[in-house]
């Protein structure tokens, strides 16, 4: 169990394909106008990632090491078809606004990393796990930085989820506030630039406070064991 | 009082720290603001003092929240000269979150994150005009007629009304305010011409319109004298050198001219790009900023004669009818490249082809 507590905190927060490795990092900047946009490109991600380390980790006997990269490569591709197949039956409108960057996953970095990296030299269950949790790591920054653009940009939040949930999900949309002159800054690939940077940075002070805390915790056990066996009190 | 003070060589007199030399450029920008105010109505002041207490207030945030003394870097004037070229920058009625926000970029994002004065790779003006101009077009290029032509005039208290309403106090909006004595919409003499350019005119019979006075915008070529007599007195007293100003100046002049030679139906005259547009204030104030502009003479010269080629490149050929922010910040990128292959040579050694073989 203590493996898959590991992955978790590896694919969402320590080594975050998105935040730390910084792969797919064209889709993650070109889609995230919206926040469904970027929870559509991070499910689709996800299920590729599941499918490609799946059956990464299966065939991991008998890939001949010389020509893995080709054959990981086309099982990615394969899975990609699939989802993009799958968009364009059951969520037509997203795959319209998502475009070019479906197709696109195939060039992921971060999934053929998994593969190459994880999947290929793992059992199946714990290759679909870490497939699972970067995939997820990956969706949670499409999320976020989708809503900060969104939220600048159009004052709104959950614009069009009635794209990927179904007609009900109209109602979900958050109309924080209505303006004349958008921040188009926000909504254009400069803004994307800008907001991934200042997520990073977020990251580096909530690590770096995390450790100071802990590190005086440490500090504080040393000064009370110094007491206990203190001889001159 | 020390009657004999000793010291160590170099004896070097009159040194200024980095506070006064940004002093003195801000005080050189008062006769081009005085004509602005002149030609423009108030709004510029407005701008400037929304511009500065807003640059003050996010620059001591961000000095306090990096513990550094805030006090002291409040004092050497830096983050003023920004906000106050940014707000001479921009249409003088603009809404008073535009030059908020755009300050606010310029200090926090372009000046502090990259580690505060000294270490911005960019202008941070000129980013933060960028940013402005591609986020809200609209209010960007809301730019009014010269008072003598415009249908209505406004005061000092209009001015204020507009900048926080968007109308002034008897409710005329800036679209209003725009409209000239003809009844037609006024825009700046560069973008007039561009738009004539595009409707098949040729640059003469766009220039004898009623924004016009000769080749020059009426006012505008008064503004740009006055930054000019502001940026020789920066020369005068050793504030900035020639280099940038003078070799960005001759270039856009040389690119113009040639094109007015060949073509002098598309392309407008030498004269006619210096003094409109704001290449005299970006060739003086702009470009010149010790920080991101480049150190070495050579590279100095390379430096202002490439901005001075893109500016006339953009303004021909581009979609924007000006281009000093622009071409200030791909020469801002370029400028580690052109420090490197300027180095001068060192006294004693010798140049750098000869060391490397």
């Amino acid at each position: 169990m203590n493996e898959y507590k590991n992955l978790s905190v590896q694919g969402i927060w320590k080594n975050n394909p998105a935040l730390v490795q910084l792969l797919g990092l064209c889709p993650l900047l070109a889609v995230t106008a919206t926040v469904i946009n970027g929870l559509g490109l991070g499910i689709a991600t996800t299920l590729v990632l599941l499918g490609s380390n799946i059956t990464v980790s299966l065939v991991r006997n008998f890939v001949p090491n010389e020509i893995r990269i080709p054959i990981f490569v086309m099982i990615i591709a394969a899975f990609v078809t699939i989802v993009q197949l799958l968009m364009n039956a059951f969520t037509f409108e997203l795959y319209q606004a998502l475009g070019i960057f479906i197709p696109l996953i195939v060039t992921n970095c971060a999934i053929i990393g998994r593969a190459e990296a994880y999947a290929s030299k793992n059992p199946v269950p714990l290759a679909a796990f870490d497939g699972l949790m970067m995939g997820l790591g990956f969706t949670l920054i499409l999320v976020v930085l989708g809503a900060m653009r969104e939220l600048l940009g159009y004052g709104t939040l959950l614009v069009g989820a009635d794209l990927l949930l179904g007609d009900w999900a109209k109602d979900l949309t958050i109309v924080i506030f209505t303006t004349d002159s958008p921040f188009l800054l926000a909504i254009l690939p400069p803004g994307a630039f800008l907001g991934m940077g200042l997520l990073i940075a977020l990251k580096n002070v909530i690590d770096k406070l995390v450790e100071k805390r802990s590190e005086s915790a440490k500090q504080a056990k040393v000064v009370q064991r110094a007491r206990v066996t203190g001889t001159d009190l | 009082m020390t009657m004999l003070s000793l010291s160590s060589s170099p004896h070097h007199h009159n040194r200024r720290d980095t506070g006064q030399v940004m002093r003195i450029v801000c005080y050189a920008t008062i006769p081009g603001i005085l004509a602005n105010i002149w030609f423009f109505g108030f709004g510029i002041l407005i701008q400037i003092a929304l511009a500065i207490i807003t640059a003050l207030v996010t620059e001591g945030v961000i000095m306090e929240l990096r513990q550094k003394k805030t006090e002291r870097v409040l004092k050497d004037y830096s983050a003023v000269l920004a906000a106050l070229l940014l707000a001479v920058s921009i249409p003088p009625l603009a809404p008073w979150w535009v030059i908020v926000i755009g300050t606010f970029f310029a200090i926090a994002i372009v000046k502090q994150l990259y580690g505060g004065l000294g270490y911005n790779m960019f202008n941070p003006a000129m980013a933060a005009y960028v940013m402005l101009l591609i986020s809200f077009p609209i209010q960007m290029t809301s730019w009014l007629p010269p008072l003598s032509i415009a249908e209505q005039s406004h005061t000092l208290w209009d001015a204020i009304h507009t900048v926080f309403t968007g109308f002034t106090s008897t409710g005329f909006s800036v679209e209003q305010l725009k409209v000239g004595v003809d009844g037609t919409t006024m825009a700046t003499p560069l973008d007039e011409v561009k738009t004539a350019l595009l409707q098949g005119y040729t640059v003469t019979e766009a220039t004898t319109r009623i924004i016009f006075d000769g080749a020059y915008g009426k006012g505008w070529l008064w503004v740009s004298l006055a930054y000019l007599l502001g940026g020789l007195f920066l020369i005068k007293n050793k504030i900035i050198s020639w280099h940038i100003p003078g070799s960005m100046l001759a270039s856009a002049a040389l690119l113009s001219l040639s094109l007015f030679l060949i073509d002098g139906d598309q392309y407008a005259s030498p004269l006619f790009h210096i003094f409109n547009g704001s290449l005299i204030i970006g060739a003086f104030f702009i470009a010149t900023d010790p920080v991101s502009a480049s150190t070495t003479v050579k590279g100095r010269l390379i430096f202002g004669a490439a901005i001075g080629l893109w500016v006339i490149i953009i303004r021909n050929w581009g979609g924007y009818p000006d281009a000093i922010a622009f071409a200030v910040l791909i020469m801002n990128m370029a400028v580690p490249l052109i420090d490197y292959y300027t180095q001068p040579r060192t006294y004693g050694h010798k140049n750098k082809a000869s060391k490397d073989s």
